[in-house]
C-alpha cells in the first residue's frame, strides 16, 4: 500500500505533543484507514472535531447498527478492516447487533466508541454504559483506554486482532478524558500481545496425510465456508478442486469461492441447500471442509453428517476444529498456504462414477420455480437479475426466504460477491451493506436483494445512499409475510400465521421521499423492463417487486433431520 | 472426569470477566477457579477445575487458548501434579472435646490458627480429598464456619521425586 506510508510519514511516527483525539486519527491514518463509518454524541466530540479536516472519507449513517453493517460490509466487500465510531451509553449498545453480526462471521472490524471521563465510570454517568462488559462476548477482544500512553499502541492491537488469524470485531473504549488530555512521546510503542498466537502456516505432516486421503478417494466432497474467502484462497481452491478433480459445495458464507457455473459446483448445501450438495456429502468417503464450521444449518442432524466418510478440516481457528464432529486429519493453518500445497500434492483421477451420479442429481434435483405462473415468483426475480448482470453484481441480502432464494438463483462466480448476515442471520442487515459495499467498491453494481420486513428494520439508511449518491439498488422481494417464519408455520403449526404479517408501507413513495428512485412492480412481464431500468440508475433505486405471497423454498431439511431427508423434492421433480 | 486447567493470563481488567463469561457462554461447568499473582507482575495464574469428557475438556482448552489475553494453557490430566486446597474451618471445641479435636488437627497436620472459649478455628491445606476427609471428621462436633479456596495446582518438577501428593489429583 504506497498511500499508507506516504500518509503515514506526515502525521504519525513523529515526537509531538499531541491529544488523544490527535493520536487517535493519526493511528487510524497509519493503519490505513481511507474510509470509516460513524454517528457522534457527547464524549466523541473531540474525536469528530480532529475528524472534521483529516484526510478520511467518513460516512453518517442514520443509525448505528446501520453504521456497523455498513462498516462490515465494507470489509467483506473489501478485505480491508471495516471502522465504525460510536459515542457512549446509547451509541454504543447500538452497535451490539452489528458486532455480533460480523463476530459470528468473523469480518475484521474496529469499533472506537467514546466513554465517560475515566474518574465517573461506574457512577451511573450521564450516558454511561460498560460498553467494554456489554460487548465481550460478542467482539474477538475488547479493552478500555484509561492511559493516553496506551491509546496508539492499542489502537493498533485492536487492527492487528481484527484483521489476522480469525477474523473478528475489535472494539476500543475511549473515555473523553483521555481523547482531551496531551501527551508529548513518540507513538511508536510496540505491539504487547503475549497470548496472542496465529498458526498460520499447516504441519506438513497433517498435510501430506490429507493429500494422500484424497488420492485415494473414490467420492470426495470439498465443503468450503467464509474462511476461504476471508483467507483470499479461491485461487488455491480452484487449483485444488480441478487438479485433483473434486466436487465443491459451499456454505451461504463461501458462495463465490468456486464460480457456480462449472461442473465441478454443486452450489450451497445445508437446509436449504442444492438436494445434489446434501446426497454428494451424504455419499462421498471423504469430506475435506476448509475454512467451514460444522453449523447446525450446514450439517442437520449432527449424528448422521457425512456417515460414510472420513473427515479433513482445515481452518486456522483451532478451537473450530473437532467442535461440532470429530475429525480425522485436522489441519490447522491458512487456508491459501494449506490449500496451495494440497493443490501441489495431489493426482488427477477421473472419478467417472462419482461425477456421473453428481450430474444425474444435479440434472434431477435443480433448483427450479414454477416458470409458468401469472404471478411474480421471487426466484423469476433473482434469475433475471443474475441474467441481466451477467452474475457481476454484488449482492447483499436481508435475512428469509429472499436470502435463500439469492443463494439458490444467483449464481455466483467470484469471492465477496455475496454478503450476507450467516451466523447471525440479521434481518436489516441488506440495505446497509449495500451501502458498505458500494462505498468499498464505487464501481460495482450493487444490488441488495431484500425482505420487506427486514428492509423494514433500517429502511431510514436509504438517506445515507441517497446524501453520498451511491448508486446501490434494492429489490424488495415484497410477500407481505416474514415469509421464512411463515414457511415454518404453514409447515409444521398448522398454517397458523401468527404475528407473520404486517402491513406495508408504499415503497416507492418512501424512495421518492427520500430523494431515492423508486418503482413498483406488479406484473410478471415488467420484471425485465424493471431490473433493467434499476440497473441503469445512477441514483438509488428501489424497486417493490409484488412477488407471490406463499411461496416456499425448497428443498428443505428440517431441523434436526438428517441431510437427506429434504422435504420438496417432489416439488422440484413436478417441475422439470 | 476431572480436570485440572492452568492458565497464564495477562494481569489486566476484564480478563476474569471474559474467561468467566466464555465458560456461561458455552455451557462449561467450572469446578472452581483460583486467581492469584505469580512472579511476573504482568502475568496471572488461573487455576480451574473443570468436570467433563476429553472432548468438552479439549473444547474448553481451545476456547481458553484464544482468548486474547490468556497467554498459555496446560490441562494437567494424566501428568503428576501437586494439588492443593486451603480451608478455614471453625469448629465448636468444648473443653472437654479439645484433645481429640486437637489430636485428630495433629493427624491431618493442620494448623489451629484462632482460639476462643467455645471454638478453634482451623487452616488446613492438602489434596481436595483430605479436605473432604478432615470436614467429614469435624461434623460430629460442629462446624460453625467454612471458607475454603479451589486447587491451585503445578506439576511436579523432578520425577524423582515422590513424596507425598503423587495421586494427590
Ligand atoms: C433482527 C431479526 N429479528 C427476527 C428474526 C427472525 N426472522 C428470520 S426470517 C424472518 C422473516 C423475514 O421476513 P422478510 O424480511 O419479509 O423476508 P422473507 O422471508 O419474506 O423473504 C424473521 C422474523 C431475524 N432473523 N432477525
Ligand atoms: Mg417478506
Amino acid at each position: 500500500m504506497a498511500s499508507k506510508s506516504r500518509r503515514s510519514a506526515g502525521s504519525a511516527g513523529q515526537s509531538a505533543v499531541k491529544t488523544g483525539a490527535q493520536i487517535i486519527v493519526d493511528t487510524l491514518i497509519e493503519q490505513g484507514v481511507e474510509t470509516m463509518f460513524g454517528y457522534t454524541g457527547g464524549v466523541v466530540l473531540p474525536l469528530f472535531d480532529k475528524l472534521y479536516d483529516a484526510p478520511i472519507n467518513f460516512i453518517v449513517p442514520r443509525h448505528e447498527q446501520g453504521g456497523c453493517h455498513m462498516a462490515d460490509a465494507y470489509a467483506r466487500a473489501s478485505g480491508k478492516v471495516g471502522v465504525i465510531v460510536a459515542t457512549s451509553g446509547p451509541g454504543a449498545c447500538n452497535l451490539v447487533t452489528g458486532l455480533a453480526t460480523a463476530m459470528m462471521d468473523s469480518v475484521p472490524m474496529v469499533a472506537l466508541t467514546g466513554q465517560v471521563r475515566t474518574e465517573l465510570i461506574g457512577n451511573d454517568a450521564f450516558q454511561e454504559a460498560d460498553t467494554t462488559g456489554i460487548t465481550r462476548p460478542v467482539t474477538k477482544y475488547n479493552s478500555i483506554v484509561k492511559d493516553i500512553k496506551d491509546l496508539a499502541r492499542t489502537i493498533r492491537e485492536a487492527f492487528h486482532i481484527a484483521s489476522t488469524g480469525r477474523p473478528g470485531p475489535v472494539l476500543v473504549d475511549l473515555p473523553v478524558d483521555v481523547a482531551v488530555s496531551k501527551y508529548n512521546a513518540k507513538d511508536s510503542s510496540e505491539m504487547k500481545l503475549p497470548g496472542y498466537r496465529i498458526f498460520a502456516k499447516g504441519h506438513a505432516k497433517q498435510v501430506a496425510s490429507a493429500a494422500k486421503a484424497i488420492n485415494k478417494s473414490k467420492r470426495p466432497v470439498l465443503y468450503v465456508g467464509g474462511g476461504v474467502i476471508t483467507a483470499n484462497a479461491a485461487k488455491e481452491l480452484r487449483e485444488l478442486a480441478e487438479k485433483a478433480h473434486i466436487p465443491v459445495t459451499m456454505t451461504l458464507l463461501g458462495l463465490g469461492s468456486y464460480d457456480q457455473r462449472k461442473p465441478e459446483s454443486l452450489d450451497m448445501l445445508g437446509m436449504h441447500g442444492s438436494a445434489y450438495a446434501n446426497y454428494a456429502v451424504q455419499e462421498c468417503d471423504l469430506l475435506i471442509a476448509v475454512g467451514a464450521r460444522f453449523d447446525d444449518r450446514v450439517t442437520g442432524k449432527i449424528e448422521t453428517f457425512a456417515p460414510h466418510a472420513m473427515t479433513i478440516h482445515i481452518d486456522i481457528d483451532p478451537s473450530s476444529i473437532s467442535k461440532n464432529v470429530r475429525v480425522d486429519i485436522p489441519v490447522v493453518g491458512d487456508a491459501k498456504i494449506i490449500l496451495g500445497e494440497l493443490a501441489q500434492q495431489v493426482e488427477y483421477q477421473e472419478r467417472e462414477d462419482w461425477f456421473k451420479k453428481i450430474a444425474e442429481w444435479k440434472k434431477k434435483f435443480a433448483f427450479r420455480y414454477d416458470q409458468n405462473s401469472t404471478t411474480i415468483k421471487p426466484q423469476y426475480v433473482i434469475e433475471e437479475i443474475c441474467r441481466q448482470t451477467t452474475n457481476k453484481a454484488v449482492i447483499t441480502t436481508g435475512v428469509g426466504q429472499n436470502q435463500m432464494w439469492a443463494a439458490q438463483f444467483y449464481k455466483f462466480i467470484e469471492p465477496r460477491q455475496f454478503i450476507s448476515s450467516g451466523g447471525l442471520g440479521t434481518m436489516g442487515f441488506g440495505l446497509p451493506a449495500a451501502i458498505g459495499a458500494q462505498v468499498a467498491k464505487p464501481r460495482a453494481t450493487v444490488i441488495d436483494i431484500d425482505g420487506d420486513h427486514s428492509f423494514n428494520m433500517t429502511m431510514t439508511e436509504l438517506a445515507t445512499a441517497v446524501e453520498h449518491n451511491l448508486p446501490i439498488k434494492v429489490c424488495i422481494l415484497n410477500n407481505g409475510y416474514m415469509g421464512m417464519v411463515r414457511q415454518w408455520q404453514e409447515l409444521f403449526y398448522g398454517k397458523r400465521y401468527s404475528k407473520s404479517y404486517l402491513k406495508n408501507p408504499d415503497y416507492e413513495a418512501i424512495a421518492k421521499a427520500m430523494g431515492a428512485v423508486g418503482m413498483t412492480v406488479e406484473k410478471k412481464d415488467d420484471v425485465p423492463g424493471a431490473v433493467k431500468k434499476m440497473l441503469a440508475e445512477k441514483k438509488p433505486c428501489v424497486v417493490d417487486f409484488r412477488v407471490e405471497a406463499e411461496e416456499n423454498v425448497w428443498p428443505m431439511v428440517p431441523a434436526g433431520k438428517s441431510l437427506s431427508e429434504m422435504d420438496g423434492l417432489d416439488i422440484l421433480e413436478r417441475l422439470i | 472426569m476431572k480436570h485440572i486447567i492452568s492458565a497464564l493470563v495477562e494481569n489486566k481488567p476484564g480478563v476474569l470477566a471474559h474467561v468467566a463469561g466464555m465458560f456461561a457462554a458455552r455451557g462449561f461447568n467450572i469446578d472452581s477457579l483460583v486467581v492469584g499473582r505469580t512472579e511476573d507482575p504482568d502475568l496471572s495464574r488461573m487455576t480451574i477445575v473443570v468436570i467433563g469428557d476429553d472432548r468438552v475438556v479439549e473444547q474448553v482448552r481451545k476456547q481458553l487458548a484464544k482468548i486474547v489475553p490468556v497467554v498459555k494453557v496446560q490441562d494437567f490430566v494424566g501428568q503428576p501434579v501437586v494439588a492443593r486446597d486451603l480451608m478455614l474451618i471453625v469448629v465448636s471445641a468444648p473443653p472437654e472435646k479439645r484433645p481429640e479435636i486437637l489430636a485428630l488437627i495433629e493427624v491431618f497436620r493442620a494448623k489451629v490458627v484462632d482460639i476462643g472459649q467455645k471454638f478453634i478455628m482451623i487452616e488446613v491445606s492438602g489434596p481436595e480429598a483430605k479436605i473432604e476427609a478432615f470436614i467429614n471428621m469435624c461434623r460430629p462436633y460442629g462446624i460453625k464456619n467454612v471458607a475454603r479456596t479451589g486447587t491451585i495446582a503445578m506439576p511436579r518438577q523432578f520425577k524423582m521425586d515422590i513424596r507425598e501428593g503423587q495421586n494427590s489429583t
